[in-house]
């Protein structure tokens, strides 16, 4: 056995060594129209060295260490604590949420202006993790083309208002409502598939509509994008230092204040919260509705739930276009927030972003994917050294919560319906 | 009520159904019969919709349904069991009963948000006719279980029910008692013959346990390597020299 | 005249880039039939594979070597060994312990796995594209000065043979010896397999190890072909080449040929009588449509819904 595991042991250290020496140890260089080869420094040859001998001795220890990793859960598992009775549970988790959303509304104004902005794209993820989430999570529909609604919305407000002049208010729920109608259309044929086969078609249409995008240059100009979509207004005034539009007031000239950039930074951060706000309370509406328990009951076994008279082509349809509908909702506030959008905001790796958001969060759980996107957002930008690496780790940190707890780091609690004792 | 005639079902170059001819009377309990891998379940998923018979006929009500979609057939009034349970397993017992009810539930997504009077009224008439059928099929006090962590017998009575809050006209079990000891094996038999006296339900039966069938059912269907062998009353199946040599007796 | 000349022509390079896609859509196809799950990061040990050769051609020629067969063959091992090793780790590190779980879970991991590897390549070897030598440069031409020439390259020429090569031996391989008939035998039944004896660990690593190593040769081909890489060359790759396996039936390993072919072919066309923008939409739209329609392919079997 242990001359086995020596081997064994012997044959993962070499493959690792061959899987990242070559491309590790050597750096191509473009010199001209010459490539050149340059030997990696000595600190990446020693830590892929390294990585072969720690590569070696887990495998040669492999029963032990795992023996102790077991024993390590087994001794956590064994003191469990008291779990909390439902209904107590409820009430704080309830009064932790509201007790976050009205720091939430205060803390702008006593943050930097780039802190903001940057809360504003949290927000912004909060509302397509949400959204994916109904989809992935609680449907079980591996969407790939996600980021797709989120272009038809952003788009939908950028040509609406170039074209049309029409007001971020205004293109707020058509771009919603037209996104939910890209996903009725789209959904419609491809619902019937298996799961891994939608996931890839959803990917083809992802892909299909950047692309369209792309080179449809009359209409959404291309890889250039459109630029100039202007600001949300707060009953007919406007935030910036002139107004623009005929007819309109300014802000800080109504109030009497001095015109400052932040209060248009600020404004743009509520309108995100609100619309956050409002996303998770209608999924968590959603989720206790008849149409939710379908999308569990689907997910959980769909022969029976056929049997029992649920169509499949409609309960998961009706999962697919909420989501797109808070993907259109995301996107329309993107497009005001950026002021310039072009297809480069809608590649397959920003699908994969909000994908690793829900899975990291906890496929279905909302106070998960609400953690998981502040992480995913907020870290890269605090070590920025660390941001290079950033989609690195991601890809890691999907593979390692699939193999170690698919549930997330914060698993769905299920809303549960109760029975009440009749006497 | 139900007709099917001639019924047949080929897989590439297996006919695993041919030409299988059934009928079910209003508040009648008729079961299927037949050795190991005779085609009956092949029957139910033809008759539920879960397959597309490549010949014959199955009327409902007059209606033809044959490779009519599941979900429709169902909503017909036709709603069957599963072989091997199929339950939401993470979902409680009075959920499973409550997913059930759709139908009878307002699917407007709106007043369902609104949370209008109308709507409200609906959920709480759904949560009481679970709540009758659990009572009916003893799990009532198990109701805010997860439905996975059954017992057996409990999970096959649970299905039962499940079926049941859909109001069918007609009940298909593919071998209800399976898996079952003695004891529950005789409430079972209390329980399909109360669903026919007591709800006016037909009902279809695959079984094995024949002491069960020749209790409960009204007429007798074998079938034997997907052809039909007999029918009639379990008394005449019973001396029926085909059936005692191609099942009984190989029993 | 002409324009047969530049039918022709789209012909030649469809079929040039679709032999390249079956090659890589083998190693889809082949995990696909076994263990039934879509190998998101396929692409990626394709891309490794070309990178691989690079490297070895580069250092060859910084080592003076000039003799053009050895270079090749050198660069072609090269790529191989270090795609199959990256095969198999990947295979042991990110999909063996999810095996067997909800179907999404593996895919989700795979996913994870291709954007790992995507920027691993990135971290090592820069974002930026790297030109490729090409090596076997020259070729035929059809047609009279002046008008539209066709053009059959030495390039073509080798990919042409040594895809057929590489099919052949693959067909051999499953249908002659051991090791092939354990794949077969554990593509129909896996559970029966293990039962009678079978390593059926060792057959999945050894399709992963096979489908990575016929990657690696595509990846070389491609990369002389396109005279560059970069690390996002595997994933559009990837995604034609996973279309074409389910274009010729998921599964089926002449289906994976057939299936190349059709869409190298149809892709040229669009390129070469549209534009060479939408030619990643029409084969989009083919793989959408394929699986709206015929999800067992041309060639794949039919499945029944087991209930």
């Amino acid at each position: 056995m242990a001359a086995l595991n020596f081997k064994h042991a012997l044959f993962c250290a070499f493959i690792t060594l061959l899987i990242s020496y070559p491309i590790l140890g050597f750096n191509l260089e473009a010199k001209g129209i010459n490539v050149t080869i340059v030997g990696a420094d000595t600190t990446t040859i020693l830590g892929v060295l390294l990585a072969a001998v720690v590569v070696f001795l887990f495998q040669l220890f492999r029963d032990q260490i795992m023996g102790r990793v077991g024993d390590l859960r087994s001794l956590t598992a064994g003191k469990p604590k008291e779990p909390m009775a439902e209904n107590r549970r409820a009430k704080i988790e309830s009064w932790v949420l509201t007790g976050i959303v009205v720091l939430a509304l205060f803390w702008p104004f006593f943050m930097s202006r780039g802190a903001v902005d940057l809360a504003t794209l949290v927000l912004i993820y909060i509302m397509l993790a949400l959204g994916l989430n109904v989809v992935v999570g609680l449907a079980g529909l591996l969407d790939l083309g996600y980021v797709a609604f989120y272009a038809v919305g952003a788009y939908t407000f950028a040509l609406l208002s170039q074209y049309l002049g029409v007001s971020f208010w205004v293109a707020l729920p058509i771009g919603a409502l037209l996104a939910a109608a890209f996903g009725l259309v789209l959904g419609f044929p491809v619902l019937r598939l298996r799961g891994d086969y939608l996931a890839i078609v959803t990917l083809g249409f992802g892909e299909i509509i950047r692309i369209l995008l792309n080179n449809w240059t009359t209409l959404t100009g291309g890889p250039n994008g459109i630029g100039g979509i202007p600001d949300p207004t707060l009953f007919g005034m406007e935030f910036g230092r002139r107004v623009k539009e005929e007819g309109n007031t300014s802000f800080h000239e109504t109030f009497g204040i001095a015109y400052s950039g932040e209060h248009k930074v600020i404004f743009l951060y509520l309108i995100a919260l609100v619309l956050a706000v409002f996303t998770a309370l209608v999924i968590r509406r959603f989720m206790r509705m008849p149409v939710g328990r379908a999308w569990e009951a689907l997910r959980e076994d769909e022969i029976a739930a056929r049997s029992l008279g649920l169509s499949r082509t409609a309960v998961k349809l009706s999962a697919f276009t909420i989501g797109a509908f808070f993907a259109g909702f995301a996107g329309t506030v993107f497009a005001s927030k950026q002021g310039f959008i072009s297809p480069e905001s809608f590649v397959f790796l920003e699908s994969a972003i909000i994908l690793a958001i829900v899975v990291l969060g906890g496929m279905g759980s909302q106070i998960g994917v609400v953690l998981a996107a502040i992480a995913v957002t907020i870290l890269p930008e605090l070590a920025r050294e660390f941001s290079e690496y950033r989609m690195l780790i991601f890809g890691a940190a999907m593979v390692l919560m699939m193999v170690w707890r698919p549930q997330g780091l914060m698993p769905m609690r299920r809303i549960h319906i109760e029975l009440k004792k009749q006497e | 009520m139900l007709e099917v005639k001639n019924l047949s079902m080929r897989f590439g170059g297996l006919l695993a159904v041919d030409q299988v001819s059934l009928d079910v009377k209003e508040r009648e309990i008729v079961s299927i019969i037949g050795p190991n891998g005779a085609g009956k379940t092949t029957v139910f998923n033809c008759m539920s919709g879960f397959y597309k018979p490549t010949g014959g006929k199955i009327l409902f009500e007059g209606q033809e349904v044959q490779g009519k979609p599941d979900y429709k057939i169902s909503r017909l009034g036709m709603v069957r069991t599963f072989q091997h349970v199929r339950l939401f397993g993470q979902m409680t017992v009075v959920e499973n009963l409550l997913v059930a009810q759709h139908r009878h539930l307002n699917t407007n997504l709106l007043a369902g948000l609104i949370g209008t009077p109308n709507y409200r009224e609906r959920e709480r008439k759904s949560l009481d006719r679970a709540a009758y059928w659990l009572d009916r099929v003893g799990l009532l006090e198990l109701a805010n279980r997860e439905a996975g962590n059954l017992a057996y017998g409990q999970q096959r009575r649970l299905e039962i029910a499940r079926c049941m809050v859909t109001e069918p006209k007609m009940l298909m079990l593919d071998e209800p008692a399976a898996g079952l000891n003695p004891a529950e094996t005789k409430d079972l038999n209390q329980l399909i013959v109360s669903l026919k006296e007591d709800y006016d339900v037909s009902v279809v039966l695959i079984e094995h346990d024949m002491s069960l069938v020749m209790d409960i059912s009204d007429r007798i269907n074998v079938i034997n390597q997907g052809r039909p062998l007999a029918s009639g009353t379990p008394e005449e199946i019973r001396q029926n020299d085909d059936v005692i040599k191609a099942y009984l007796g190989e029993a | 005249m002409q324009d047969l000349l530049y039918f022709s022509q789209q012909l030649i390079n469809g079929l040039t880039i679709g032999s390249t896609y079956a090659l890589i859509a083998i190693g889809y196809t082949m995990v696909y039939g076994i263990i039934g799950m879509i190998n998101f990061a396929h692409g990626e040990i394709y891309m490794i594979g070309a990178y691989t050769a690079l490297i070895a051609i580069t250092g060859l020629a910084s080592l003076g070597v000039v003799w053009l067969p050895l270079i090749l063959i050198v660069a072609l091992v090269c790529a191989m060994i270090v795609s199959s090793s990256m095969g198999w780790a990947v295979e042991r590190v990110a999909y063996r312990p999810v095996r067997g779980r909800h179907r999404l879970i593996p895919l989700i991991s795979a996913i994870g796995m291709s954007i790992f590897l995507q920027n691993y390549v990135h971290l090592a070897q820069g974002s930026r594209n790297i030109g490729f030598p090409a090596l076997i440069d020259g070729g035929f031409t059809f047609g009279s000065d002046g008008a539209f020439q066709m053009s059959l390259s030495y390039m073509q020429i080798t990919i042409f043979i040594t895809t057929l090569i590489c099919m052949t031996a693959l067909s051999l391989f499953i249908a002659r010896s051991r090791t092939g008939r354990a794949c077969r035998a554990v593509s129909q039944d896996l559970g029966m397999a293990n039962l009678l004896g079978i390593d059926t660990n060792r057959i999945i690593s050894a399709t992963f190890v096979i489908g990575a190593a016929l990657a690696a040769v595509a990846g070389l081909l491609l990369g002389m072909y396109y005279g560059s890489v970069d690390p996002l060359f595997g994933f559009i790759a990837g995604l034609k080449a996973f279309t074409a396996a389910v274009l010729g039936g998921i599964g089926s390993i002449p289906g994976a040929m057939l299936g190349g072919l059709i869409l190298g072919v149809s892709e040229s066309m669009t390129s070469g009588y549209l534009s060479g923008e939408y030619k990643d939409v029409v084969s989009f739209g083919l793989l959408i449509l394929i699986l709206l329609f015929k999800p067992t392919g041309l060639l794949g079997k039919p499945e029944v819904e087991k209930i």
